[in-house]
C-alpha cells in the first residue's frame, strides 16, 4: 500500500510529507550525489533524519529536476516506486515499496486534489502552506496505513473542520461515525432546505480527428451529467434519459414517450460509469439509474458515445506551399446545427511553422491574430449561428532555413461551445421520492441545461 | 487564518523560543507553537529536542491540538523511545473515551508508533477496539492489526488478533469488512502458506454482498482479494462473474480494473461454448475503452494493462483500433503505449487505417515516438502480408525526408522485411545505398551491411561499399564488426574472384587485432571453413535464414499469466513480476491463472502467434537475427561424439560435421598458438572421443552462446533386467536391455546356459509391435553355449517391421529359439531408444507446432527427487536425443523447450520446468499422438533420474 505521500512546490521543496510505512525511507543515497542540478536553496537542511528524507529527495532529483520531459507517471528509483500527478506547479507524489494497485494510487491522488480543492480552493503553494495543518488532518483521516478510507468531502466536512469539534452530543458523534462508515457515506442525515431544487447539467465534450480530405478518422463524445442537488432528507432519485436500450425495451412495453422517440431519437451509449451513489447492480440488471444523491454538486455519471454524433463544426483546410519561403493557408469553417441556435467562444487555431517571419491575415468574421509565441494563428469568433460559413485566409512568410527536418504540420484545432448535446442525449426525467418528509416530486424545482464543448477537435492539414 | 507564517520562522534560538511557547499556559499559544513545530518538521528540520514539551501538550480536550501532537509523536517516537512511553497513558485513556472519533484516533496513532514498549501496551486497547460498538472504531482497529503485524508478527498471532480479524469479515458494516479484508490480505502475503484468508463459498458470498455497499476504496480491496480465490467449478466461477460485472460501470478506474482482473481470471474456467462466455467478452471492451478518457496518468496505467489483455485475449479489443489512435496532445508516455497496442491489434481488416496513422506519427517531433512509429510500419509489413508493399513504399517516402533518425530506423526495419519476403523488394536497395553515409547508429549500420552482404550479387559496388566500412573497423561497435565480418564473407562466397583481398583483410582484423572473443571466434570459424571446405562454407554462411516472427516483444506466457493475475497493480505497469521490484517476502509468491474446464489454451486466436505461445527465444527477433541466424546451428548442436548422428537432412547436419572436422584441425593444427589457444588448448587432448568434464569449460564458451546446451553425456541405457528366467526357458536364462548407439537401436542380451547340455542354433523373432521394431540381422551367437556359460550379444534392430498397437505401447513380444525349444517372453523397451537423432526442431517450427497442437493433447507430470540443474538436465536429455530448442529463465525457474522425434516420425514437444533448488521437475508434453506421452514421460524420468 501507499508508503508515504509528499507534496512539493515547483522548486522541489517539500510542503507536506506524511510517511505511513517505514520501508520507504531507505532510498539509495545516490540521490544526493546528483546535486549538481539542484539550486543550493533547495538543499536545505538535509539532516538528522536523512533516511526518511531520502525518498523525498530521490523524487526531487529524479523527477522534478530531471532535465528530460517526464517519460512515465510512475518512476522506480532504487526499488521504490513514485507515483506523481501535477496540479499547476504543485507536485503530489505517492511513494511505495510494494506491489500496490497502481490505478488506485492515482485515483487516490486525484481524490486528494478534489478534497483539497473542496476545502480551500485552488491548489497552490500558498494555499497549501496556509492550510498545512488541515492537510495533515485530512491525510490522517483518508489514508490509514496507506489504505484509502472514506474520502467523500460531504462526509469529511462534518468532522474535519478548522474549528475543531466542539460540544458534540453523543448522538451527533455516532451520526458522524455511522455516516463515515455507512452505506451512504456521501450524504448526512437531517439536511433541510426551504426550497427543494436541483440542477442538471449535461456537459459534453465532442472529440474529432478529421483527415484533410474531410474523412472522419475518429469521433466520440465523452459526456458528464453533473448535478447540483439541494434536497431535504434522504431522497431517492431516479434518472432517465433516451438510452436506446431502455427505449427499445419500453417501446415494446407501451411507454408512450418511449414509443414516440424509439428509433431515431434514442442514442446508443457505448459505455457509462457512475458516481458511487448509483446502485450498479440495479443498472446492470434493469438499466435503471437510481440513487440517493450527495448534497451539493457532484458528477452523477460519465458516458461515451461514438454513433450518430452531431459534429457542430466542419473545418476545411487548404495549405499551399509557394516556393520555400511562403505558405498560403485558407480555412473554411461551417456550422452544422439548427439555425436558431448560437455557438459561442469559437476559436480556431492554425499552427504555423517555426521559421515564420510574418503573417498577413484576412478573415470575414471575428478577429484573427498571429501569435508568434504559440506558433499559431488564433482566430476568434464570439458567436455564430447554425448553418453558416466563414473563412479565413493567411499568407505566411517563412525564413529560409537549412533545417532538413520538415515541418510536422500539426493539426488545426478548434474550440467552441454549443447549447445542445452533440451526442443527442436527452434527459427524460429525474424523479425524486422522499417518503419521510412531506414534499413530492412535483414540489422540486428542476433545471436542465445542455452544453456541448469541443474536446480535442482537430483537422489535419 | 493562514498557517504559512509558520514556515517562515527561521531565526536562531528558535528551538528555545518554541520550548517556552509550548510550556505556555495559554491554550492558543500552545497550539500555535505546536503548529510551528510541525511546520519545521515538514521542511526537514530536526525538532526532536522538543519531544517532552510537545508530549506535555497531549493532555488536552482540543481535538485539533491532539492530532498535531500525535503527528509529532509518529515522527519522533522512534528516535526517543524512552520518552515516548510518557505518552502511553494518554493513549490508553483516549482508547476509553466516550467519543468514538477519539477512540479511533488513539488506536490509529498508537499503531503508527513503532516502539516495542508502546506496542505492548497497544494489545489491550486494540482488543477492545476490535469489538467496539462503533463501526468507525472497528474499521480503524482492523487496519491497526495489520500495523501491529508489521511491527511484531508473533505478538499478533499470540494474542489471537488474527481470529478476531477473520470474524470481522462477517461484520454488519461494509467498511469494516473491507478494511478487515485489506488487513488480512496484507498479512497473508507475508505468510504465503498459511490458510489465513480462508476463502470458501460462504466468505466469498459475504464479500460479494459487502462489495455492493462499501466505499469505492473498499470495493478495490475486496475485488483484489477475490482475485486470489480459485472457484471450484465453472458454475461458481460464472456466478461470481455475474456479481462482479456491475462494477465495470464504476466511476473509479481502479474499481473497474480490479473487476477486469477478477473477470479475466475467472473467465479461464468458463467453457468457451457457453453463451455467457461470449457475453462476458463483449462486456469487457467498453469499460476498457472508457478508461482511455481518464486523466493521462490513469490512461497510462490502463494502457499498460490493456497491452497485457490484448496479448492474452486479442478478441476483446480487436474492433477497437481507433480508440488507440494517438492524439496530438497526449503525453509522450501515453503515445508510446498506444502505439504499442496499435501494432498488436493491426490486422488485415484495419491495416489501411493503421498505416495512414503511422505515417502521420512519423512526422512528429518526439524522436522516440517517431522511431517507434517507423518501426511499427515495418512490423505491419511483416505481420500483414497484404500490406507489405504499401509499407515499403511508405518507408521509402520516409527515407526521402532525409531526417537522420528516420532514415536509420527505416533501414533497420527494411532489413526485416527483406528477410520476411525474400526476392520481392530488392529493387529498393539502390535507394538505401544512397543513404549509406548518413548512418551513424550501430544498429542501422549493421542492418545496412547485412543488406549489402546478403544481396552482394545484385549490388555492383558491394565490395567498395563494404570496404568503406572496413576502414574504421576498430572504432565500430561489436554488432557492426560482426556483421561486417559476415557480410564480407558472404560477398566473398558470391564473388570470390574480386574480393579475396578484402576477405583476408577482414579475417585478419577480426582474428588478430581484436580483443573481442566473439568476433575472434567467428573469424576463426569462417577462416577454417573457408580454408578447408568452401562448399560447406557456402552451405553454412549462405544458409536459409530462420523465419522471423510476426510478433515481437511478446511477454513469455507464464509471465503473462502471472501479470494477468496482477492487473491494475504496479506489476502490470512495469510488466515485471512483483518479486522483481518488491523486497522481502511480500507478494513474491507466484500467481497463476486457474486451469479451465475445457483447456488451458487461451483462445481460438484469430491472429497467429498472439495467443499463448511459448516464445522459444526472443533473440530471434530481427535485430540480432542475423548473428544468430548464422551461428544458430552451431550454437545448439554441439558435435556429439558418443552418438554420431547419421546425416539426415542438409544444412544442419552439414554444419555439425564441418565443425567437428574443423575443430579437430583447429585444435591440433597451426592455430594452437594464437590467443584463442587458451580456450582450446586444454580440451584438445581430451576432446575426442569423449568430452571429459573439465574439458568442457573452454568449449562451453563457444557452444553455449545461445541455448545453454553443454556437452551431451551419452544416451541413457537402463540396466539389464531378467526377461526369461531359467525355469521357463528350460535352462536358458535371458536378461537384457535396449540401447541406442550411434543412431542404431540395440537389443543387448546376456544369454546364460543353466541347463546341463550345450545350446546351439539360436534365432530370434519379434511379434508385431507398436513401432515396428524388428531385428536388423540374425542373432549372432556363433559358438555353442556350454553349460554355465554366459554370452553377451548385441542385436541391432530396425523399425521396418510390421506394426500393431500394443498395450502398454512399448511392449515387445519376443520369441527365442534354440536347439531345445522355442521360448516366448515379453519385455518393455524404453521409449528413449526410439528418439531419433534428427529430433531437433527448428525454433520457429517449434513455436508454430506448439500452438497448432490442441491443448487437449497436452499432458503434464512431475518428476520428483531429481537433483540436477537445468543445464545438466538438458545435457542428459540431449544425450538421449531430446533436444533443447530454447531456454528461458523466469524467476529462478528455468524453462526448457525441447523437442524429440520418434523413429516413426511422431514429434513430441516438451516444456521442462526446473525450479532452482527444488528437486521436482515439471514436464508438459504436447504431441499429436497423445498416446505416446505416457511412455515418453517414463523415459524422461528414467533419463533424468539416472
Amino acid at each position: 500500500m501507499i508508503g508515504g505521500l509528499f507534496i512539493y512546490n515547483h522548486k522541489g521543496e517539500v510542503l507536506i510529507s506524511r510517511v505511513y510505512r517505514d520501508d520507504i525511507g531507505y532510498v539509495a543515497q545516490r540521490s544526493f550525489m546528483v546535486t549538481s542540478c539542484i539550486k543550493p536553496a533547495t538543499l536545505f537542511n538535509v539532516n538528522l533524519f536523512v533516511c526518511r528524507r531520502n525518498a523525498v529527495d530521490a523524487f526531487r532529483v529524479n523527477v522534478i529536476h530531471a532535465r528530460q520531459q517526464v517519460r512515465s507517471p510512475v518512476t522506480n528509483i532504487a526499488r521504490t516506486s513514485f507515483f506523481h500527478v501535477k496540479r499547476s506547479n504543485i507536485w503530489l507524489a505517492a511513494v511505495t515499496k510494494q506491489n500496490v494497485n497502481a490505478a488506485m494510487v492515482f485515483e487516490f491522488l486525484y481524490k486528494m486534489c478534489d478534497v483539497m480543492t473542496a476545502y480551500f480552493g485552488k491548489i497552490s503553494e500558498e494555499n497549501i502552506k496556509n492550510n498545512f495543518v488541515l492537510i495533515y488532518e485530512l491525510l490522517d483521516e483518508i489514508l490509514d496505513f496507506g489504505y484509502p478510507q472514506n474520502s467523500e468531502t460531504g462526509a469529511l466536512k462534518t468532522f474535519i473542520t478548522q474549528q475543531g469539534i466542539k460540544g458534540q452530543t453523543k448522538e451527533e458523534q455516532s451520526q458522524i461515525t455511522s455516516q463515515v462508515t455507512g452505506q451512504i457515506g456521501w450524504r448526512r442525515e437531517g439536511i433541510k432546505y426551504r426550497r427543494n431544487e436541483l440542477f442538471l447539467d449535461v456537459l459534453e465534450s465532442v472529440n474529432l480527428l478529421m483527415s484533410p480530405q474531410g474523412q472522419v478518422l475518429s469521433a466520440h463524445v465523452s459526456g458528464r451529467v453533473v448535478m447540483k442537488s439541494y434536497l431535504s432528507g434522504m431522497p431517492e432519485c431516479k434518472f432517465g434519459m433516451n438510452d436506446k436500450i431502455v427505449i427499445d425495451k419500453q417501446g415494446k412495453g407501451g411507454d408512450l414517450y418511449a414509443f414516440c422517440c424509439s428509433g431515431k431519437q434514442s442514442i446508443a451509449i457505448d459505455d457509462c460509469t457512475f458516481h458511487q451513489c448509483v446502485r450498479l447492480s440495479k443498472f446492470d440488471s434493469e438499466r435503471s439509474i437510481s440513487f440517493i444523491p450527495p448534497d451539493g454538486e457532484y458528477e452523477l455519471m460519465r458516458y461515451r458515445t461514438t454513433k450518430d454524433i452531431i459534429l457542430p463544426f466542419r473545418v476545411i483546410p487548404l495549405v499551399r506551399e509557394v516556393g520555400r519561403t511562403k505558405l498560403e493557408v485558407k480555412v473554411v469553417i461551417k456550422s452544422n446545427f439548427k439555425p436558431s441556435l448560437l455557438a459561442q467562444k469559437i476559436e480556431v487555431r492554425i499552427p504555423t511553422p517555426l521559421n515564420t517571419s510574418g503573417v498577413q491575415v484576412i478573415c470575414m468574421k471575428g478577429k484573427a491574430k498571429y501569435k508568434a509565441s504559440e506558433n499559431a494563428i488564433v482566430w476568434k469568433i464570439k458567436r455564430m449561428a447554425g448553418m453558416k460559413e466563414s473563412q479565413i485566409s493567411a499568407e505566411i512568410e517563412l525564413l529560409p532555413t537549412n533545417d532538413k527536418k520538415k515541418w510536422a504540420r500539426p493539426p488545426i484545432s478548434m474550440n467552441f461551445e454549443v447549447p445542445f448535446a452533440p451526442s443527442g442525449l436527452k434527459v427524460r426525467y429525474l424523479k425524486v421520492f422522499e417518503s419521510k418528509l412531506n414534499y413530492s416530486d412535483h414540489d422540486v424545482i428542476k433545471w436542465v441545461r445542455y452544453i456541448g464543448r469541443s474536446g480535442i477537435y482537430e483537422t489535419r492539414c | 487564518m493562514t498557517d504559512s507564517k509558520y514556515f517562515t520562522t527561521t531565526k536562531k534560538g528558535e528551538i528555545f523560543e518554541l520550548k517556552a511557547e509550548l510550556n505556555s499556559d495559554k491554550k492558543e499559544k500552545k497550539k500555535e507553537a505546536v503548529k510551528k513545530v510541525i511546520a519545521s518538521m515538514t521542511v526537514g528540520k530536526d525538532v526532536s529536542a522538543l519531544f517532552p514539551d510537545v508530549v506535555n501538550c497531549m493532555q488536552t480536550d482540543n481535538l485539533e491540538l491532539k492530532k498535531l501532537v500525535y503527528l509529532y509523536l509518529m515522527n519522533y517516537a522512534k528516535s526517543q523511545p524512552d520518552m515516548a512511553i510518557m505518552a502511553v497513558n494518554t493513549f490508553v485513556k483516549d482508547c476509553e473515551d466516550p467519543n468514538p472519533l477519539i477512540r479511533a484516533l488513539a488506536v490509529r496513532t498508537m499503531g503508527c508508533i513503532r516502539v516495542d514498549k508502546i506496542t505492548e501496551y497497544l494489545c489491550e486497547p486494540l482488543r477492545k477496539c476490535l469489538k467496539d460498538e462503533d463501526p468507525y472504531v472497528r474499521k480503524t482497529a482492523a487496519v491497526c492489526v495489520a500495523k501491529l503485524h508489521d511491527i511484531n508478527a508473533q505478538l499478533v498471532e499470540d494474542q489471537g488478533f488474527l481470529d478476531t480479524l477473520k470474524d470481522l469479515i462477517s461484520d454488519s458494516n461494509p467498511m469494516v469488512v473491507a478494511n478487515a479484508v485489506a488487513a488480512l490480505s496484507e498479512i497473508a502475503e507475508s505468510h504465503p502458506n498459511s490458510n489465513l484468508l480462508d476463502l470458501n463459498p460462504q466468505t466469498i458470498n459475504k464479500l460479494l454482498t459487502a462489495l455492493n455497499e462499501c466505499t469505492e476504496w473498499g470495493q478495490i480491496f475486496i475485488l483484489d482479494c477475490l482475485a486470489n480465490y480459485t472457484p471450484r467449478d465453472d458454475r461458481e466461477s460464472q456466478s461470481i462473474c455475474e456479481r462482479v460485472t456491475p462494477r465495470l460501470s464504476h466511476a473509479n478506474s481502479a474499481v473497474v480494473l480490479s473487476a477486469v482482473k477478477v473477470l479475466m481470471k475467472f473467465m479461464e474456467m468458463l467453457p468457451k461454448d457457453l453463451d455467457y462466455y461470449g457475453t462476458l467478452l463483449k462486456k469487457l471492451a467498453p469499460p476498457l475503452v472508457t478508461l482511455l478518457s481518464a486523466e493521462p496518468e490513469l490512461q497510462y496505467v490502463a494502457l499498460r494493462n490493456i497491452n497485457l489483455i490484448v496479448q492474452r485475449r486479442p478478441e476483446i479489443l480487436k474492433h477497437e483500433m481507433k480508440v488507440f489512435f494517438v492524439k496530438y496532445n497526449d503525453p509522450i508516455y501515453v503515445k508510446l503505449e498506444k502505439l504499442d497496442i496499435m501494432i498488436r491489434l493491426a490486422s488485415q481488416a484495419n491495416i489501411a487505417q493503421v498505416l495512414a496513422e503511422l505515417k502521420e506519427y512519423a512526422t512528429e517531433v518526439d524522436v522516440d515516438f517517431v522511431r517507434k512509429a517507423v518501426r511499427a510500419i515495418g512490423r505491419c509489413a511483416i505481420k500483414v502480408e497484404q500490406s507489405a508493399e504499401r509499407c515499403v513504399s511508405t518507408l521509402l517516402d520516409l527515407i526521402q525526408t532525409k531526417v537522420n533518425y528516420v532514415v536509420q530506423e527505416a533501414i533497420v526495419v527494411i532489413k526485416d522485411i527483406f528477410r520476411k519476403y525474400p526476392n520481392k523488394y530488392e529493387s529498393v536497395i539502390a535507394t538505401l545505398c544512397e543513404n549509406l553515409d548518413s548512418l551513424d547508429e550501430p544498429e542501422a549500420r549493421a542492418a545496412m551491411i547485412w543488406i549489402v552482404g546478403e544481396y552482394a550479387e545484385r549490388i555492383d559496388n558491394a565490395d567498395e561499399l563494404l570496404e568503406s566500412f572496413l576502414e574504421g573497423f576498430h572504432d565500430e561497435s561489436t554488432q557492426v564488426q560482426l556483421q561486417l565480418l559476415t557480410g564480407i564473407v558472404k560477398l566473398f562466397l558470391k564473388k570470390p574472384t574480386e574480393t579475396q583481398e578484402l576477405v583476408q583483410q577482414v579475417l585478419s582484423l577480426a582474428t588478430q587485432d581484436s580483443d573481442n572473443p566473439d568476433l575472434r571466434d567467428r573469424g576463426y570459424i569462417y577462416w577454417r571453413l573457408l580454408s578447408t571446405d568452401p562448399v560447406a562454407a557456402k552451405e553454412v554462411v549462405l544458409a536459409e535464414k530462420p523465419l522471423i516472427s510476426e510478433e515481437t516483444d511478446l511477454i513469455e506466457p507464464t509471465l503473462l499469466e502471472e501479470l494477468i493475475c496482477h492487473i491494475g497493480t504496479l506489476a502490470s505497469v512495469y510488466h515485471k513480476p512483483p518479486s522483481a521490484f518488491v523486497e522481502g517476502s511480500r507478494g513474491v509468491q507466484h500467481k497463476r491463472l486457474p486451469g479451465s474446464a475445457g483447456s488451458g489454451e487461451s483462445v481460438e486466436s484469430p491472429e497467429p502467434a498472439s495467443a499463448a505461445v511459448p516464445e522459444a527465444s526472443p533473440s530471434i527477433i530481427p535485430s540480432q537475427g542475423d548473428l544468430l541466424g548464422d551461428l544458430l546451428n552451431l550454437d545448439l548442436t554441439p558435435p556429439t561424439s558418443t552418438a554420431a548422428p547419421p546425416p539426415t537432412s542438409g544444412l544442419q547436419m552439414g554444419a555439425m560435421d564441418l565443425l567437428g572436422g574443423g575443430l579437430d584441425s583447429l585444435l591440433g593444427g597451426d592455430l594452437g598458438g594464437n590467443p584463442m589457444g587458451a580456450g582450446f588448448g586444454a580440451p584438445a587432448s581430451a576432446m575426442p572421443p569423449s568430452f571429459s568434464a573439465p574439458a568442457s569449460g573452454g568449449l562451453d564458451d563457444l557452444f553455449d552462446l545461445g541455448g545453454g546446451v553443454g556437452m551431451p553425456t551419452g544416451a541413457y541405457t537402463p540396466p539389464k533386467t531378467m526377461w526369461l528366467p531359467a525355469m521357463k526357458g528350460k535352462g536358458l536364462e535371458i536378461s537384457g536391455t535396449f540401447a541406442r548407439r550411434s543412431g542404431v537401436i540395440q537389443m543387448e542380451m546376456t544369454l546364460t546356459n543353466k541347463a546341463m547340455s550345450v545350446m546351439t542354433d539360436f534365432a530370434i523373432q519379434f511379434n508385431r509391435n507398436s513401432f515396428g521394431l524388428a531385428p536388423a540381422g540374425p542373432l549372432q551367437v556363433l559358438t555353442p553355449l556350454s553349460p554355465n556359460q554366459s554370452i553377451e550379444v548385441s542385436l541391432p534392430l530396425n523399425t521396418l517391421g510390421p506394426i500393431m498397437k500394443m498395450d502398454p505401447l512399448n511392449n515387445l513380444q519376443v520369441a527365442v529359439k534354440n536347439n531345445i525349444d522355442v521360448f516366448y517372453f515379453s519385455c518393455q523397451y524404453p521409449m528413449s531408444v526410439l528418439f531419433s537423432e534428427d529430433g531437433k526442431m527448428e525454433s520457429k517450427v517449434f513455436l508454430v507446432t506448439w500452438k497448432d497442437i490442441p491443448n487437449d493433447n497436452e499432458t503434464q507430470c512431475q518428476i520428483k527427487d531429481c537433483h540436477l540443474n537445468s543445464d545438466a538436465a538438458s545435457n542428459k536429455l540431449q544425450g538421449s536425443n531430446v533436444f533443447t530448442i530454447a531456454k528461458r529463465t523466469v524467476e529462478g525457474q528455468d524453462m526448457l523447450y525441447q523437442s524429440l522425434k520418434l523413429t516413426n516420425g511422431i514429434w513430441v514437444l516438451a516444456e521442462l520446468k526446473v525450479q532452482t533448488g527444488s528437486p521436482v521437475f515439471t514436464v508438459s508434453l504436447k504431441c499429436r499422438a497423445p498416446e505416446v506421452s505416457q511412455a515418453v514421460f517414463q523415459s524422461y524420468e528414467a533419463i533424468l533420474r539416472n
